[in-house]
């Protein structure tokens, strides 16, 4: 039996799924957000460096279930197997209110403006499908101010001069520099280079009601003890739920995207927490599941009309499946770097995201996060044995002395690299599960590569006595920047999606996540996502207007 | 479903079967009367001891053994590492053999430098339970107390990084 009418179903409360509730229950229509995992806190899992959405040894906290939800991974040998969420080759990014937003690093960037135009920069690449997306960063601008400032952005990027125009600064400074960040300034200053302080979604000064971020070292990867760091589950999620106009509903598997005979989307269809199997009809359907989900879920989703699954016509849905390709260097030093002051994260410089020769694109660089005892234990070089005497003098001589200079490579995507339906293996609740295959682009590994380069000659000026690349491969790119399974377009042809997130052949269907990224830029993608929901949910709610 | 559940009625009779030798054991007598382990028999338990202590070694820091990084192992072996239970009880089988083969000793018996010795081989020939056992015991050695090993924060302390910080502590 159906439930009672609402105006919006959202399947997915992560970061586009999260800001979509808040804009459209503030514009007055009545949302219904399914969520397949928990409403999870710090207290579901405390600090722990073998379990954690980044270190997975003893499992993940924040979903997906591992018995419940496998994957089928086709290597780039061709050889398949199934794959479970906390497993390698999964692509996994968290199941739970806030999404991958409540465990990551949270480092908030705009896109460069020449990432939305990579197509007409770099041209057309061999084996690729790199495109231009149909709008440029100043469509976008004042969302991203939207998304700082209501979800809260501390740092400072008034030393980047790559960056895009912004009307208004970050609502929050940067936190206290850490001692690796005193050691690599002065270094990028002196090989001409222009460090600034990240942007991160997290409390450096009391904001919006929450303290500010203790510097513990558990923090990518992990929920935040004290609430400091910002995701939808602590600003807009709860924003939304006190209007009145909207209900989270957790434990909710999406079955399918429900359409009546003439091909109209009227609502979802999903296993409850009792997995019991509920109706809800919508007039509008907001598809929020990230990159492999949100497709799985279009395909999984079948109409006479569209037997390939919704918006699947001329098979781009899963297609140009992307992710990063992550580089970079590491420095051993003479002097402690270490301060154990978290994230640990806060230099970063945008020289190369543009206008290296013979490469396509190029990616910010940063200081990483901090590498927790057990993590570094498997960073070593390749000559230090990987057990023994050595390898404990190894750990106890440089762990506290070490800098790595990392980075996410802008990814030319592969029309290859795609989400399909497994034809054989099944989750839990009997759905095809997604099944994962392609090869990262080779021009991804030689940009990649040449990051790392620039990464080693920054942590070798900063006085690194010895260093080594961390370096890229062809493996399929995912993880929890996964992108562009739903790309947005003005061709319904090479497209799932117009420029406000339209699926192409409805007036109903909607997708708001990092599926519909035509390229993702040479930084984390969250704030983009975070922006794109705020400017295309507020189109859909002015539509809704006119339409009613 | 998942490949975890592939292994599952394996893991869930050795659980039972475990669980029931314990429940015996406690039966028996006091807590104590029965095995500190909970998967290993004694002597594997030994063993691996043994491994670990060469994989992380004392010097002037505690190593494997004084951090009880086998007992982490061993209590995965009933929750995470379930699948593995074949590999490590045919591992360990393995590194006695050789031992008694080179040196008529069990492993643990041994000198610490014929060990190291005979590991140094046994990598090479067993590298897919070599290279677990290391994995595990790094876990072990270097993750939380809480999970059984790094007893007293050992790695922690030899490393000189704090353990975890009060809340609301500010740089500096």
């Amino acid at each position: 039996m159906a439930l009672p009418r609402v105006n919006v179903v959202i399947v997915g409360a992560g970061a586009g799924g999260g800001v979509a509730a808040r804009v459209l229950s503030e514009a007055g229509l009545r949302v219904a957000v399914l969520e397949r995992g928990g409403w999870m806190s710090a207290a579901d899992d405390r600090k722990d460096d073998l379990r954690n959405q980044r270190t997975t040894a003893l499992g993940h906290p924040f979903g997906p279930d591992d018995e419940r939800n496998p994957r089928v991974l086709v290597d780039i040998n061709g050889v398949e197997r199934q794959v479970r969420p906390s497993g390698p080759g999964y692509c996994n990014n968290a199941a739970c209110v806030g999404g991958g937003t409540l465990s990551y690093g949270a480092m908030a960037w705009r896109f460069h403006p020449d990432d939305f135009r990579m197509r007409s920069v770099y041209g057309r690449i061999g084996g690729g499908t790199l495109e231009d997306w149909p709008f440029g960063y100043d469509e976008l601008e004042p969302y991203y101010e939207q998304a700082e400032w209501e979800i809260g952005v501390s740092g400072d990027d008034s030393a980047n001069p790559f960056k895009g125009a912004r009307r208004k600064p970050l609502p929050m400074p940067p936190l206290p520099p850490t001692r690796e960040y005193e050691i690599l300034k002065p270094a990028a200053l002196r090989m001409g280079l222009h460090p600034f302080d990240i942007p991160m979604l997290r409390n450096s000064v009391p904001y919006q009601g929450r303290g500010a971020c203790m510097r513990c070292r558990w923090c990518v990867g992990f929920a935040c003890e004290i609430d400091a760091k910002n995701g939808t589950q602590n600003t807009v999620i709860p924003r939304a739920l006190a209007t009145g106009n909207c209900e989270l509903r957790t434990g909710c598997m999406a079955r399918e995207i429900l359409t009546n005979s003439s091909g109209k989307v009227t609502g979802v269809a999903y296993f409850d927490e009792s997995d019991r199997l509920q109706q809800q009809p919508a007039d509008v359907v907001v598809v929020a599941g990230a990159a492999i989900e949100s497709a799985r879920l279009l395909l999984n989703s079948r109409h006479r009309l569209f037997p390939h699954g919704l918006g699947n016509r001329h098979d781009w849905v899963g297609r140009n499946l992307q992710g990063h390709t992550y580089t970079g260097a590491v420095g051993l030093f003479e002097q402690v770097t270490y301060d154990d002051a978290g994230p640990g994260a806060g230099i970063a410089i945008c020289d190369f995201n543009h206008g290296n020769p013979g490469v396509v694109g190029g990616g910010v660089l940063c200081n990483e996060f901090i590498r927790l005892p057990y993590q570094f234990a498997r960073q070593i070089p390749a000559d230090v044995p990987r057990w023994g005497r050595e390898h404990k003098e190894f750990m106890r001589r440089y762990y506290r002395r070490s800098i790595t200079i990392y980075g996410p490579t802008q990814e030319v995507p592969s029309f290859e690299c795609r989400v399909q339906l497994d034809p054989k293996v099944r989750d839990y609740w009997g759905l095809p599960v997604a099944r994962l295959s392609g090869r990262n682009h080779p021009k991804n590994v030689e940009t990649g590569t040449a990051m790392a380069v620039k990464a080693e000659k920054w942590v070798k000026e900063a006085g690194a006595i010895r260093t080594w690349l961390i370096m890229p491969n062809l493996g399929l790119s995912g993880g929890q920047h996964q992108a562009g399974t739903c790309r947005m377009g003005s061709d319904p042809k090479t497209s799932v999606v117009d420029a406000w997130g339209r699926v192409h052949d409805f007036d109903n269907l909607y997708v708001m996540d990092g599926s519909v990224h035509v390229t993702n830029g040479g930084f984390n993608p969250v704030l983009t996502i975070l922006a794109l929901a705020y400017r295309n949910a507020a189109h859909l709610a002015r539509e809704w207007r006119h339409r009613t | 479903m998942g490949p975890k559940k592939a292994h599952r009625p394996g893991g869930r009779r050795r659980f039972l079967a475990t669980a029931a030798l314990a429940a015996t054991a406690a039966g028996a007598g006091c807590g104590r009367a029965g095995s500190s382990w909970r998967f290993f028999s004694e002597d594997e338990g030994e063993t691996l001891i043994a491994l670990c202590e060469q994989i992380i070694p004392a010097d002037q820091d505690p190593g494997a053994r004084q951090a009880e990084t086998a007992h982490y192992i061993d209590r995965q072996m009933l929750l995470q590492f379930q699948e593995f239970g074949r590999v490590y009880r045919d591992g360990l089988a393995q590194i006695d053999r050789a031992s008694r083969a080179g040196h008529q000793k069990r492993f643990i018996e041994l000198s610490a430098v014929e060990q190291t010795a005979l590991l140094a081989i046994f990598e090479r020939e067993h590298a897919a339970f070599f290279r677990l056992a290391v994995t595990h015991t790094m876990q072990g050695f270097y993750g939380n107390p809480r999970h059984g090993g790094n007893r007293d924060a050992a790695s922690w302390r030899m490393l000189g990084i704090p353990e975890p910080p009060i809340r609301g502590r500010l740089k500096g």
